[in-house]
């Protein structure tokens, strides 16, 4: 038996899927720490994708697209930690629905 | 692989001297407390010489294609830029009294416009992705700039949180575009896409999301949710930069893309468009009436005027766009302005303003002027700015939606005038006495005699927003 060969088209619809995933968890999950982790499934959905179509245009732009955004996402990551601290410190809880001071 | 022209260098210049002034204020340390507003004021005026110099070379690129320098672009950036020199100048007494009279404050100002430029100027996906992110992280650490304070810590956390979460759903936008296109630059993805049809699924797994991220990023419902509690916990000065600047560089970010290489797909966005812009004025609107505070009163009326900046677009048609880019310059003065004035007066809830006119008069009528700039009636600018959108909807024959806008008008008097009324009544509890800094009697001076004057005599701007589409 020989399965198909692995198209572009798989790889859109396991980024789809993680899109999802991603979305779902910001929305459901109540720690913030995982809504974090969402956020990052999301970012890697695109990565997913971008080199995806790297591969199917047989050209680096897309490569350098995903470099871009793992660079990205690692400073916007090293700051929503660092404020998620500073919050820590002024609130003690890291539950997205103790954190109510302002109204959604 | 080209070399690095001088030209390249130039396109970016004035992104170059705000990170290099940004970096600056970082690194070297200071005695004078008024050090960093002057060194942000330098870089300022260098970026402004290098945006006129840039306006004798209209239609140059640099980098490939990547940055573009035309005159929708400067219109842009000098909003920003006028942005950040009146929130500096406004900010320092306000920061001093929170205690946070930090350097960093002006130079996270100006790394952030610095991400602005490249978000305006950049016609290429990769550019605006790193302009989009460099702002947004500034952004994001101005709002929790008062460490101390829970409520800045949770706005911020608010905004990171929504803004990642805006940021990965353009980037996958971005991602599909130049999947369907093979390239990033905004040219070939406009010529790829001519070939497809506005209803291919594959159109709308790429055009749903990035509309959806580019609508967070300018703050319209029903993606609005982080806006008010952004607005609201930031420290308010950080606020007066969100709400414009972020405004105007997203909207430039939102409209090189829609009217550029997505514009032959209209239908599969312009419905998206169409309910976000009434969604914001009905939300923003209404939601204001109930506000017992001032600074998120105003806050939700930004989101209204998203509502209205939106209508140009749905107008679909060149004057719809110029009225936008009017809007932005007008909102930008009046905003700022209001926001830095609730600054100066360290006051928030609205009964705080009681009794103001009959204190202290002068500021009272610089806020009298600035609340009837945003609700739009003669003869400010605000009225000039609402007037170009509403004749930019009848001339696209949209009658009912211009209608509907003009009766948000009416909604958004009553709030304003509640504030007004509070202002004039006598009697109420007594004030501390203020302490006025120069620079921010400059700014908020500046903000309301600019939206009187443009108001009375409206033709430069209208000559400079009409001179900016080809």
């Amino acid at each position: 038996m020989s399965l198909s060969p692995i198209t572009t088209g798989h790889y859109l619809a396991l980024s789809a899927a993680l899109l999802l995933l991603g979305a779902l968890g910001l929305l459901l999950r109540r720690n913030v720490i995982v809504m974090l982790m969402s956020v990052e499934l999301i970012l890697n959905a695109v990565n997913l994708n971008l080199i995806a179509f790297s591969q199917h245009w047989r050209h680096t732009t897309g490569q350098i697209f995903a470099i871009f955004v793992i660079c990205v996402a690692v400073a916007e990551a090293a700051i929503a930690l660092g404020i998620l601290i500073a919050l820590f410190r002024n609130r003690g809880t890291l539950l997205s629905d103790e954190i109510d001071l302002l109204k959604w | 692989m080209p070399a690095l022209a001088p030209n390249d260098l130039f396109t970016i210049l004035p992104a170059l001297l705000l990170s290099l002034f940004g970096c600056a204020l970082l690194v070297l340390r200071f005695d004078s407390p008024s050090f960093p507003v002057l060194l942000l004021t330098a870089a300022e005026a260098l970026a402004a010489a290098a945006l006129w110099r840039q306006s004798g070379f209209l239609g140059l690129t640099g980098f490939s294609g990547a940055i573009l320098i035309d005159s929708f672009g400067l219109l842009l950036n000098t909003v920003c830029l006028a942005a950040a020199l009146l929130v500096a100048w406004g900010a320092y007494a306000h920061l001093a009294r929170l205690g946070e009279d930090h350097p960093e404050f002006y130079s996270l100002l100006l790394l952030a416009q610095a991400g602005m430029f490249l978000m305006i100027a950049g016609t290429e996906l990769i550019t605006v992705f790193i302009g989009l992110e460099l702002s947004g992280i500034c952004l994001y650490t101005l709002t929790g700039f008062h460490r101390d304070n829970p409520r800045s810590s949770e706005a911020a956390l608010k905004y990171v949180l929504l803004g990642a979460f805006s940021s990965g759903l353009l980037l996958y936008g971005f991602s599909l575009l130049y999947g369907l296109s093979g390239s990033t630059h905004y040219p070939v993805i406009a010529r790829a896409l001519a070939s497809h049809s506005p209803s291919e699924p594959i159109i709308l797994l790429a055009v749903v999301p990035l509309v959806l991220g580019l609508l967070f990023k300018v703050a319209a419902a029903p993606l609005h949710l982080w806006a008010p509690d952004a607005y609201d916990g930031a420290p308010t000065p950080a606020t007066a930069f969100l709400a414009t600047a972020g405004k105007a560089a997203s909207f430039g970010l939102l409209l090189r893309l829609l009217v550029g290489p997505l514009h032959d797909l209209r239908p599969a966005w312009d419905g998206l468009i169409l309910f976000a812009a009434l969604a914001s004025l009905t939300l923003g609107n209404l939601s204001a009436l109930t506000q017992s505070s001032a600074k998120r009163l105003l806050a939700w009326s930004s989101i209204g005027h998203s509502g209205y900046l939106l209508l140009g677009l749905v107008a679909a048609n060149r004057s719809g766009i110029e009225a936008i880019l009017l809007y932005l310059l007008v909102y930008t003065l009046m905003t700022a302005g209001a926001f830095l004035l609730l600054a100066g007066l360290d006051r928030e809830g609205i009964t705080d303003f009681r009794g103001l006119l009959w204190r202290h008069p002068g500021v009272s009528l610089l806020l009298v002027i600035l609340l009837v700039s945003l609700a739009g009636l003669p003869p400010t600018a605000g009225f000039i700015a609402k007037y170009t959108i509403f004749l930019s909807l009848l001339q696209a024959q949209k009658f009912a939606l211009a209608v509907v806008a003009a009766l948000y008008v009416a909604v958004s008097l009553y709030f304003y005038f509640r504030l007004l009324r509070e202002i004039i009544t006598p009697s109420g509890p007594t004030p501390p006495t203020l302490t006025l800094s120069t620079g921010w009697r400059a700014a908020v001076g500046l903000a309301a005699l600019l939206s009187l004057t443009l108001g009375l005599y409206p033709e430069p701007i209208l000559a400079w927003a009409r001179s900016t589409l080809p």
